[in-house]
């Protein structure tokens, strides 16, 4: 039975660099499995088990159309993961910031010294 | 502060299960930014992030050394790291191990302890900084990745964010 996804089942779904790509081609729209199965040149058993690792973690939804089984992203599931990476970048990013003006700073001082030496 | 330098954002990635990459360029030769990640002095002055006071910075920076930061953030919620140096290249290279330290009870800290390789790489004066946190499994990972959640920091910045937008 799929456990209810968590932060970091989405995350561990996501990590996979299959599963990422799988998650890149659904980004276009909805995909029957065999447009997957061609586009990533893997079986078609593996990409059905990485659409199950994706499903129970609510990274994909799945309908079935005639003979078809069309799977679609589902964005909602993955703005944790979204959401902690942009968190993170921003705490980097202005860390960064500030370590530019010191950076700055060293700079200057390089430069005062180089026309000391002069 | 011009204006080129702050609007460079650090790119975050998370290469495999285990692995979160952080990369950002610099307007300025890596013997400087070698400078200002060793200095105590220095990096007190960078580190905080906006989200508090630096309360401590101690570097041993040799193989074996042991480091560790520490900032109280807003409400005097104290937020600790430390961990060990386990190689030193001068101005190219450090590889060190970090432990969070509000790891929730019950929680061997030391045992989930992250491996950071901090590299610097120069070309033309400017310097890419390269920061790959490894954790041992994906429960240190995920650790790392929950404990940012859950400690409030992501109402902070989104607040932050308003007030500096308001300010446009």
């Amino acid at each position: 039975m799929a456990r209810a996804a968590t932060t970091a089942d989405a995350f561990n779904a996501v990590a996979e660099p299959r599963r990422r790509q799988i998650l890149d081609a659904l980004a276009g729209g909805e995909r029957p499995v065999n447009d997957l199965v061609r586009q990533l040149g893997l079986a078609q058993p593996q990409v059905s088990k990485h659409l199950r690792v994706l499903r129970e973690v609510g990274a994909v939804d799945v309908r079935d159309e005639g003979r078809q089984r069309l799977y679609r992203l589902n964005g909602h599931a993955l703005k944790p993961i979204h959401d902690w990476v942009k968190g993170y970048e921003r705490l980097w990013s202005e860390r960064f910031d500030e370590l530019d003006v010191v950076l700055e700073e060293l700079k200057r001082q390089e430069e005062g010294h180089d026309r000391d030496d002069r | 502060m011009t204006e080129m330098t702050g609007s460079r954002a650090a790119k975050v990635t998370l290469p495999t299960d285990e692995q979160i990459l952080v990369t950002r360029e610099f307007d300025a030769p890596k013997h400087l930014v070698y400078k200002a990640w060793t200095t105590p002095e220095l990096v007190g002055r960078w580190w905080h992030a906006n989200r508090g006071e630096v309360s401590q910075i101690d570097i041993d920076l040799r193989v074996g050394g042991k480091w560790r930061y520490v900032m109280v953030a807003e409400g005097g919620f104290e937020v600790g790291f430390h961990g060990e140096y386990r190689e030193v290249v001068p101005n190219e290279r450090i590889v060190y191990t970090e432990v969070y330290e509000g790891m929730p009870e019950g929680v061997d800290a030391e045992a989930e302890a992250a491996l950071n390789t901090l590299t610097l790489d120069e070309v033309d004066g400017r310097t890419t900084v390269t920061i790959l946190t490894e954790h041992r499994n994906r429960e240190g990972r995920d650790a790392h990745i929950n404990s940012g959640m859950e400690d409030g920091l992501q109402d902070a910045l989104d607040l932050l964010e308003e007030v500096a937008n308001s300010l446009r």
